[in-house]
């Protein structure tokens, strides 16, 4: 599988989490041997978001904060399809936190990689949902004064079927979660924690491995109050996969529309026939 | 007292309660057996925004011809509670014949006193008043009680057989009592003429555009609930398993825009339903559609605005801001339909237009076009024809090639070896961001290119009435039929009707009509005449009488007819 986009101009600054992210799913993706004309990536906005642009694929680059519906929608039109979210800790978590809600309520097999910088990029160094309570910015002078967002507890609270963390500056062992996630069959949701070069001089490469752990053989990611635990520790932030709940029914698998006939929506038509019954029934 | 209902083969009755109190049961039986029994039935409803108490109302009409149009006229009316009247009060005529409980209405009004509660009460409790008075107006009408019965068999056929026996006992009750004011004289109602319509379909406006979504391949809709848009969400979850639809609730507005549009992306057919204001949260994602060039289809219903507005009630107050709806420069396509038809074959239309544009179109209408139903001859689904635009794609395929006429052929995921890539910044002919200004300008270009070609399928206007008129009204959407009835009934020929539905783009030779008339008039259910200024807009031409109505009720026939005598 060829996932390369060859010569190719990328907007990320030089040292950017961003890259070991997309050499990480390029490597996942080929593991797995998915077929790029199977695979759609869908991302918002930000510079995350522009991943899909350096991968060979299927993407639906749509709008700020709305990966997740467009996503959940491409699924269910299609369910032979490999969907793959990738956007930012802003999009998914902030302008997109509803969305995020419901896409773990509905629980469509898609994955979900959130590069989390704890800032933002793209608009110049504001604080994002997952910044931390101090950190100073142009707009946050005094210091972030709000909770940060939690994603791995909230996705926990809502019975997410898989939640996982990664550190990018780990390689290998980002790839190998990724490699679970995508997997999973039901909606996964992988925190990537990510360095921002440029605008976050407090989560540095450094701080991420300082301040980081991995979980061991040992741990049971199907127990929800050991999960929830793990994802409400503070002084050192576990990595791995964190909570699976493998009870969860696919949302496309309970749709009507393939119980009998597992074709997508675009190999179907309208049975006339039918409407007119339907019509008649009026009379 | 004796009442007498003036012959004019047309009897017009309305219901009055409480939300609660049933009245839409009513409604329900009564036109269905109506329709049964060979009469022409119309009925539309004015209500609260509320789930019980307050003043409901539905007015049905019944008659030998054609109905399509709400009449401010009351022959017949049922109050059911004390605020009935009240309520009903700018209505009731000296002719208007009133059949209630006494002492549950207080009024200064004659009133024929039938004891709905009580004969309820006799068959097994007052829930079964409004069956009752289903039956006194069946006997009122003399249709045919097996008929009848037959129609309260099928309306509770989910209920326990008890139920359905009480319901059975009630309309038999009030049947009785019904017919009795008619033989006594007590209640003079004339003979109306049966026709033949058992080939003829009783709908509501709602499912003429659910159903003409059906016949236009819908097969995915996403929505938020929000008056007067929801009944389409309704409809197409109740035929969702029939016709293989995904329906889904989305958690709002935003998210349900965005879900119709990736379904499209990756080849289904998507919709929107939603009002003025669900829209509003939808822009952005029109804006997408445009940019991406991703067909979509979406139905508003138009309330009174601005914000909340007034709930459940009706008006034309969208117009502007759909059409000039979404950042930036993009093709749209926006209809209105103002009979049931129209609403069918518009909805359909509507998907085909979208995809051989892969542009929005809207099929804009209003609550009273939503909830107004009325007999039509049977739609003949049979003859509809869908063009299915997607292409297989090839391994060089590029989403946005630039062509002679602005569409690039529209490839969907996993549907042969090219990949479909598509972004909501500028991009290039692969889909790919881009920041050549150059390339900006010529994708702006062959975006608003297919404009062109949209001119050749716009709609023209359709004038009802002479060719040589003095007098032109101009209406659009859901006052067409009102404003049809009306002309009908003024019998002036030298005034003639032309109605839109296709409001944007607007037909290009429209001047043509206005030059021809020594008057013109408009006729919205808005304050601004919306249309007229687009009107202008496009002609230059300022209409010179406008009648609007923006109170939150629909236009009656009596209405329009007043405000065109003096004209």
């Amino acid at each position: 599988m060829n996932y390369e986009m060859g010569d190719i101009d990328i907007a990320w600054c030089p040292g950017c989490g961003n890259y070991g992210i997309l050499r990480a799913i390029k490597q996942t993706l080929s593991e797995l041997e998915i077929k790029t004309e199977d695979l759609v990536v869908v991302s918002g906005i930000g510079q995350a978001a522009k991943l899909p642009q350096y991968l060979r694929c299927n993407y639906f680059n749509g709008l700020h904060g709305r990966p997740l519906p467009a996503a959940f929608a491409i699924k269910v039109a299609n369910p032979g399809l490999n969907v793959i979210v990738t956007s930012g800790d802003g999009d998914i978590y902030g302008e997109g936190g509803n969305h995020f809600i419901h896409a773990i309520r509905r629980n469509p097999n898609i994955t979900l990689f959130v590069h989390d910088n704890m800032v933002y990029g793209l608009t110049k160094g504001q604080a994002s949902p997952t910044s931390a309570i101090g950190f100073k910015t142009n707009i946050q002078l005094g210091g972030v004064a709000i909770e940060p967002f939690n994603p791995i507890s909230v996705a926990i609270a809502l019975n997410a079927s898989f939640v996982a963390r990664a550190f990018i500056g780990d390689a290998k062992e980002s790839a190998d979660i990724f490699k679970k996630a995508i997997k999973h069959k039901g909606f996964a949701l992988v925190d990537i924690f990510q360095p921002c070069v440029t605008y976050n001089k407090v989560n540095t490469f450094k701080w991420f491995k300082d301040n980081t752990y991995y979980l061991d053989s040992s741990y049971n990611p199907l127990d929800r109050n050991e999960a929830f635990k793990i994802a409400m520790e503070r002084d050192k932030l576990a990595l791995g996969v964190i909570y699976v709940n493998n009870d969860r029914e696919i949302f496309e698998d309970k749709l009507s529309v393939y119980k009998d006939n597992k074709e997508p929506l675009y190999m179907r038509t309208l049975n006339k026939e039918n409407l007119q019954v339907s019509i008649l029934e009026r009379r | 007292m004796d009442a007498d209902v003036p012959n004019n083969n047309d009897i017009s009755i309305v219901l009055c309660g409480e939300a609660g109190q049933g009245i839409q049961t009513i409604e329900q039986i009564f036109t269905k057996l109506l329709k049964a029994s060979g009469y022409n039935v119309f009925a539309t409803k004015e209500y609260m925004s509320r789930i019980r108490g307050g003043s409901n109302s539905t007015s049905i009409r019944v008659s030998s011809r054609r109905v399509a149009s709400y009449v401010q006229r009351v022959d017949i009316l049922i109050p059911l509670d004390k605020d009935a009247i009240p309520h009903m009060k700018t209505r009731i005529s000296q002719d208007t014949v009133i059949i209630g409980e006494k002492e549950k209405v207080v009024t200064s009004y004659n009133i024929l006193d039938i004891p709905f509660s009580q004969m309820a009460t006799e068959v097994g409790g007052p829930i079964f008043s409004n069956t009752v008075a289903a039956g006194t107006l069946s006997g009122l009408l003399s249709v045919n009680l097996d008929k009848a019965i037959e129609q309260i068999k099928q309306h509770f056929k989910t209920k326990s057989e008890d139920i359905i026996n009480k319901n059975i006992e009630a309309l038999k009750k009030g049947y009785e009592i019904g017919s009795q004011l008619l033989e006594s004289g007590k209640v003079k109602i004339p003979k109306l003429d049966r026709v033949e319509n058992s080939e003829d379909i009783v709908i509501e406006g709602a499912t003429a555009v659910a159903l003409g979504a059906i016949a236009g391949g819908c097969n995915f809709m996403s929505a938020y609930p929000m008056t007067p848009g929801t009944s389409v969400l309704t409809l197409l979850a109740g035929y969702a398993d029939k016709f293989n639809i995904i329906v889904e609730q989305a958690e709002d507005e935003i998210a349900a825009i965005n879900m119709a549009i990736a379904a499209w992306y990756a080849g289904a057919r998507g919709m929107v339903t939603t009002a003025g204001g669900g829209f509003a949260l939808m822009v952005e994602g029109l804006s997408l559609a445009g940019m991406i060039e991703m067909p979509v289809v979406l139905h508003v219903g138009q309330r009174p605005a601005p914000a909340t507005g007034l709930p459940t009630r009706t008006e034309q107050g969208d117009l502007k801001f759909i059409i000039n709806a979404g950042h930036g420069e993009f093709p749209k396509i926006v209809f209105a339909p103002g009979t049931l038809e129209d609403g069918f074959y518009l909805a359909q239309k509507a998907f085909n237009l979208a995809d051989k544009y892969q542009i929005p179109v809207f099929i804009l209408t209003d609550q009273y076009y939503v909830d107004s139903y009325y007999t039509i001859p049977t739609i003949n689904a049979l003859s509809v024809n869908n063009e299915n635009f997607v292409v297989k794609t090839s391994e060089n395929y590029k989403r946005y090639k630039f062509t002679a006429t602005g569409i690039s052929p529209r490839g969907i995921p996993g549907y042969g070896n090219g990949l479909v890539d598509v972004d909501s910044d500028e991009h290039d002919e692969e889909g790919h961001i881009t920041e050549d200004l150059d390339l900006r300008i010529r994708m702006v270009d062959k975006r608003l290119k297919k404009i062109e070609l949209i001119k050749e399928d716009i709609i023209p206007p359709e004038l009802i009435g002479n060719e040589d008129y003095q007098v032109l009204v101009i209406g659009w959407g859901s006052t067409c039929n009102v404003i049809k009835e009306s002309l009908e009934r003024l019998g002036r020929p030298d005034i003639s009707f032309l109605y839109f539905k296709q409001v944007f783009p607007l037909y290009p030779d429209l001047h043509k009509f206005l030059e021809k008339a020594k008057k013109t008039v408009i006729i919205e259910n808005n304050a601004t005449s919306q249309f007229g200024q687009l009107v202008r807009e496009i002609t230059g031409i300022e209409i010179q009488h406008k009648i609007l109505k923006y109170n939150g009720l629909p236009f009656s026939v009596e209405e329009v007819i007043e405000n065109l005598q003096g004209i």
